[in-house]
């Protein structure tokens, strides 16, 4: 046998070796058994000095050229092992996806404190100013200046805490009208204003009632404020909260600082009008009273009615809430069970 | 007051319009309906009955059968238990298959062996509230006073086909508590000229002031005060239209004279008050403020000690009535009475108020006299009155009324200017709509200078500047045709201030740090006013609360946030994370109003981590509820000015895992745990609260925020391990590092304590790791070893540390 045929051989028996290998430590046992100094290659090549000076370099090209070809077999088998390996790992770190996340616990806002930010966010951008007011007022700002004398009928309407003869829990937001009103300077521009916070009643605390609410006042007074105006602004509001296909309706009503004073309804959301329980199978929820300032406010505040008007309006975030959230008892909301105010997490708008 | 909407339609012309379309109409042009009521709801096939002829039951002692006709050709058997039942009678009858109040269905039956077409009705079994039927009836069954013809149902001769629409009145819209100014209001909305029927007496030709004197002591209290004498009064029933009238209002039909003085009422709005003549001790009356202690007994039985703050009519001697509240027992109207004094007048609303609240009895009268009357039809009514006595009581009227006081309102003359109407409004409307709306509401004006000269009736008390005239015209025009825009005008750039943007950035922080919010009552226990409050101010009292639980207003929020823990633990809820942002209240002085000041407080109790698949549980400690407060003074840019003092702390709080929490001089709050004995007594787990014055953070100066580069040369690490003595602190330790580390010392972190027996009782170990950085070149090792040196040395020497 001839130099070439036995390099031959010894390439067929190499690749087969390598196809056959089992891990990467035989692959370079191989490698160093087959391509090492003391491998066969090497061994057929010391045959060499037999040949004719003609065939040396011929027969040397070729043992390179079946040196490269197993090499890059190699080369290409630890590819292929390596491959190998790592679908093993993955296959072995694999996890169950649908085991729950590791928990990490985010506060949720309270539900009212979410509908009053949500409101203030509306008009602010509406470019009102957010007033804050005093909780405990005086019998003058919460009841004088909103024209409502000492013996007027309304002061049975909201009955009150009162901690002295003048110092009182304040029983509507409203008295921060007479604030602003006093302390603003309509040369520097028109009034627009929202005065949110807590108000109290004299009232037991059940389903209906609670002794501590919410309320959010608004006030515009300029030059020329219509009540067109106070309706558009108001179907804003209820199409904010309420959603975009909602109607708004105005009825007669009476506050003794407002004249006209209305009431105003927005077309059911639950039923979209046609009637049913949440509307009382009107059609029509009562969601908040308004009116156009009675010029008696703007006068005790040391506002010309002759020159300056506008609106005003009071709302009910703990209302606004039970109607959106469908909840059935005012209680809830100062409560605070954890059940009750952790699913207001979803966000809401 | 429920408008009879037969009655309404007597004085306007309704067109036959459905009554709840009345009614929706009414609620959006001037006064809220309530309801719409149908007296007949749920009835059927009641009709009358006429009692041929009884015989006693055989089987039973008290049941009767009848023989009545009920319009068929021949007449059923009914068997009756009523007491009053007779031949004769044309009574109420539910025939078989009817269905009667209560949504009861009648059937064809027999009762003790005897078959029965059906049942007798009383009142109450057609739906009639007990409180209205006529006493002859209460307690039997009803007999029309007149013959009817049998098989026609009852309904419309019970008045009870009319439909009741339920006016819920604002305390200004007082003038629709009568017929007449519910007419007024319905036919302004329909535009409609209501029609009254014209009073009409007789008169005899006896004088009234021949019959009685009267004066006024309390004029101011009484503008007016007329009398009338009917004499020779027939007592009886009143006719049935009268009756339906006031049943139909939730007022019982009693006899004829009294029936008028409630039937005038409901027409005009004006109460009456009808005395027996003949029991009165002297005929000089005397309208005057009672004395104090001075006894009555009114007509409910009750006796009543009056005060001077109470007004009385008196018999010249003793009170025969309370003014405009209610009469007295001893001249009551009785079925002896022959002759009648009628009163119209009209009282002052709020001494009738506090009248009426002091003696807790509030009647159709007082109600009326508090929110106030029609002044103008005070004479009208008592004419009235003496009409219809002259009609139904053949009584016979005295010539004229006996004047007390009467001193009528001016009718007020307004201005009302289209352009202010249509400024107001944003509207369009034209002078001759306005015009039109006016002559709805019969308001007499006139066209002077393109502006009305507008006469306010008097039964408008309501109405007293161009404002209240500009809300008829809106109302009657009707919001829904008006505009909707927004306001123009300079604008405005809104915003918030930086209290409230403060406040929102505190509460978005401990939100983000796991804590729910909560919104607990401002007005607490009195116990819980004061606690965890460091110094109290006097507490700020409710004078007359609702209940203990809500009468003082607090001066801390955990004692709020302690309830809401007590209410979640009790519902299995344990994990609680809770915070709230609230005023707090400090008396300044008594008759002044208190600081409210805006504070932020949190309550940790339970578990921060939950045990799952994944982790261990572990309950909550002092220092996730520091790392939370961390948190928000880190947003604040106030983290490093804050020092946590371990003296003066509050009695609620542990001693040792507590601490007061100061920047610079001023107090800002309080972090620690609950006292374990107070946790004890309350039966409450471990718990962690704080509280911080936001208006402290509010007054800190605020630092602008000047970036700086990220750091281009590599840092130093060094650790450093070091022992001392147990009452050593970290910021003590901390501390000294910083101020002698040298200006490449950049952070300081403690990484390790250790106590044990080890390192030597009362001793601890501590670790901090150290990063050195130089901005602007690489750091030698030097000048590190350098800076760890004077550390070391400091520590040595200062805090006798032993640095290991
Ligand atoms: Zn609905």
């Amino acid at each position: 046998m001839g130099l070439k045929q036995q390099l031959e051989q010894l390439k067929a028996q190499g690749l087969e070796q390598i196809q056959n290998v089992k891990d990467a430590q035989e692959l370079n046992q191989i490698r160093v058994k087959l391509l090492g100094k003391k491998g066969p290659i090497t061994e057929v090549l010391r045959g060499m000095k037999d040949l004719s000076v003609d065939e040396r370099p011929k027969v040397g090209a070729f043992a390179n050229e079946i040196k490269q070809e197993i090499a890059g077999a190699i080369e290409k088998q630890v590819q292929v092992m390596d491959q190998l390996a790592l679908q093993q790992r993955l296959k072995h770190e694999t996890i169950d996806v649908t085991l729950p996340g590791r928990p990490v616990k985010t506060g949720t806002p309270h539900i009212l404190n979410q509908m009053i930010d949500d409101l203030e966010d509306l008009f602010v951008g509406l470019g009102y100013e957010v007033i804050d007011g005093p909780e405990v007022e005086t019998d003058h700002y919460n009841f004088e200046m909103m024209n409502i004398p000492k013996n007027h009928p309304a002061r049975d309407m909201q009955d009150t805490f009162y901690i002295t003869n003048e110092l009182l829990m304040r029983t509507h937001t409203s008295p921060n009208q007479a604030r602003t009103l006093e302390s603003h300077d309509f040369s520097k521009g028109p009034l627009k204003m929202i005065s949110p916070g807590r108000v109290y009643r004299r009232d037991t605390d059940d389903a209906t009632h609670s002794h501590q609410f919410h309320q959010i006042e608004g006030l515009v007074i300029d030059k020329h404020v219509t009540m067109a105006d106070l309706k558009g602004t108001l179907e804003v509001v209820a199409r904010h909260v309420f959603g975009n296909e909602r109607q708004i309706r105005l009825r007669p009503s009476y506050f003794p600082f407002t004249e006209p004073s209305i009431e105003v309804d927005i077309s059911c959301f639950a039923c979209g009008g046609e009637g049913c329980s949440v509307c009382k199978y009107t059609g029509w929820i009562e969601v908040l009273g308004a009116g156009m300032v009675h010029p008696n406010v703007l006068k005790s505040a040391g506002v010309d009615p002759e020159v300056y008007g506008g609106f005003a309006f009071g709302l009910g975030p703990d209302r606004f809430a039970m109607l959106k959230y469908g909840i059935n008892d005012i209680r809830e909301f100062y409560q605070n069970d954890l059940r009750f105010l952790q699913q207001f997490q979803q966000e809401v708008k | 007051m429920k408008i009879s909407y037969q009655w309404l339609n007597s004085f306007v012309n309704l067109h036959e319009i459905d009554p709840q379309k009345l009614a929706d109409q009414v609620s959006l042009t001037g006064i809220e309906v309530a309801s719409v009521i149908a007296p007949d709801q749920g009835l059927k096939k009641i009709v009358v009955g006429h009692i041929l002829s009884t015989e006693p039951h055989p089987d039973s002692d008290h049941l009767t059968l009848c023989q009545v006709d009920i319009g068929e050709d021949e007449p059923v058997q009914i068997v009756c238990g009523a007491p009053n039942v007779a031949a004769d009678q044309y009574v109420i009858v539910a025939l078989p298959n009817s269905r009667i109040a209560g949504n009861v269905k009648i059937k064809r039956g027999k009762m003790r062996g005897q078959a029965s077409e059906g049942m007798i009705c009383s009142l109450q079994e057609i739906g009639f509230s007990d409180s209205v039927v006529p006493k002859a009836y209460q307690d039997g069954i009803f007999v029309f006073p007149e013959a009817e013809e049998a098989g026609q149902p009852v309904f419309p001769l019970l008045g009870m086909d009319d439909r009741m629409i339920d006016f819920d009145i604002t305390p200004n819209r007082a003038d629709t508590l009568g017929m007449h100014g519910a007419a007024w209001e319905v036919g302004a909305m329909l535009h409609e000229r209501p029609q009254f029927p014209e009073v009409k007496v007789t008169e005899s030709q006896i004088t009234t002031d021949s019959l009685l004197q009267v004066s006024v002591a309390e004029k101011s209290l009484v503008p007016q005060y007329l009398l009338k004498v009917v004499q020779k009064v027939k007592i009886q029933p009143s006719p049935l239209w009268l009756q339906i009238r006031l049943w139909n209002n939730g007022i019982r039909p009693i006899n004829n004279v009294v029936d008028v003085t409630n039937f005038v009422l409901l027409e005009y709005g004006q109460p009456l008050h009808a005395f027996d003549y003949d029991k009165l001790t002297s005929h000089q009356i005397l309208v005057r403020r009672a004395q104090d202690q001075e006894p009555i007994v009114t007509l409910d039985g009750e006796t009543r000690e009056l005060t001077s703050d109470d007004l009385v009519i008196t018999d010249g001697q003793k009170p025969v009535a309370i003014a405009g509240v209610m009469g007295g027992l001893t001249s009551e109207i009785t079925t002896e009475t022959q002759n009648v004094v009628l009163e119209s007048a009209v009282f002052d609303g709020t001494s009738i108020r506090k009248t009426a609240q002091r003696h807790n009895l509030h009647t159709e009268a007082s109600t009326r006299f508090e929110k106030g009357i029609d002044q103008g039809s005070t004479t009208e009514a008592l004419q009235r009155a003496a009409q219809l006595l002259e009609e139904i009581a053949a009584g016979e009227s005295s010539r004229g009324i006996l004047v007390g006081h009467q001193e009528l309102p001016v009718e007020r003359k307004l201005a009302l200017d289209p352009k202010h109407v249509n400024h107001v409004l944003g509207t369009e409307i034209t002078t001759a709509e306005i015009g039109g709306i006016l002559s709805d509401l019969g308001f007499e004006h006139q066209l002077e200078a393109d502006r009305y000269e507008v006469t306010v009736p008097l039964r408008r008390w309501d109405i007293f500047i161009e404002a209240d005239l500009i809300e008829e015209v809106a109302r009657l025009h009707g919001y829904d045709q008006l505009p909707s825009t927004l306001p123009v005008g300079v604008q405005t750039v809104g915003g918030y201030n930086r209290k409230q943007l403060l406040i929102r950035e505190v509460r978005q922080s401990l939100l983000a740090n796991g804590l729910d919010e909560v919104i607990s009552y401002a007005l607490v226990k009195d116990d819980e006013a004061a606690a965890f409050t460091a110094h109290p101010t006097a507490k700020i009292k409710l004078s007359w609360p609702m209940t203990q639980d809500h009468a003082v207003l607090r001066q801390n929020l955990i004692s709020g946030l302690l309830n809401d823990l007590k209410y979640n633990l009790a519902r299995q809820q344990s994990n609680v994370a809770i915070f709230e942002q609230g005023n707090v209240f400090r008396q300044v002085d008594e008759n002044q109003q208190p600081l409210e000041v805006p504070t932020v407080a949190a309550l940790w109790s339970g578990n921060v981590v939950d045990e799952s698949w994944i982790e261990k549980a572990r309950p909550v400690d002092f220092y996730d509820l520091k790392g939370a407060l961390t948190n928000l003074l880190t947003t604040l840019g106030l983290a490093d000015r804050v020092s946590y003092q371990t003296d003066e702390l509050l009695p609620e709080l542990h001693p040792g895992r507590a601490a007061k929490l100061m920047i610079g001089n001023q107090e800002l709050g309080f972090i620690g745990e609950i006292h374990p004995s107070l946790q004890h007594d309350r039966q409450l787990p471990p718990t962690y609260v704080l509280q911080l014055n936001l208006q402290v953070l509010l007054d800190q100066e605020q630092k602008p925020l000047v970036s700086e580069s990220a750091a281009k040369y590599p840092a130093v690490e060094r650790d450093m391990a070091l022992i001392v003595d147990h009452q050593v602190t970290n910021a003590e330790i901390a501390d000294l590092i910083t101020t002698n580390g040298g200006n490449y010392l950049q952070n300081v972190q403690i990484f390790d304590v250790f106590t044990g027996e080890a390192i030597g009782v009362h001793k601890k170990s501590l670790a901090y790791r150290l990063h050195f950085q130089n901005p602007i070149a690489t750091l030698t090792d030097d000048q590190v070893t350098q800076a760890m040196t004077k550390i070391q040395t400091a520590l040595q020497t200062e805090i006798n540390a032993q640095i290991r």
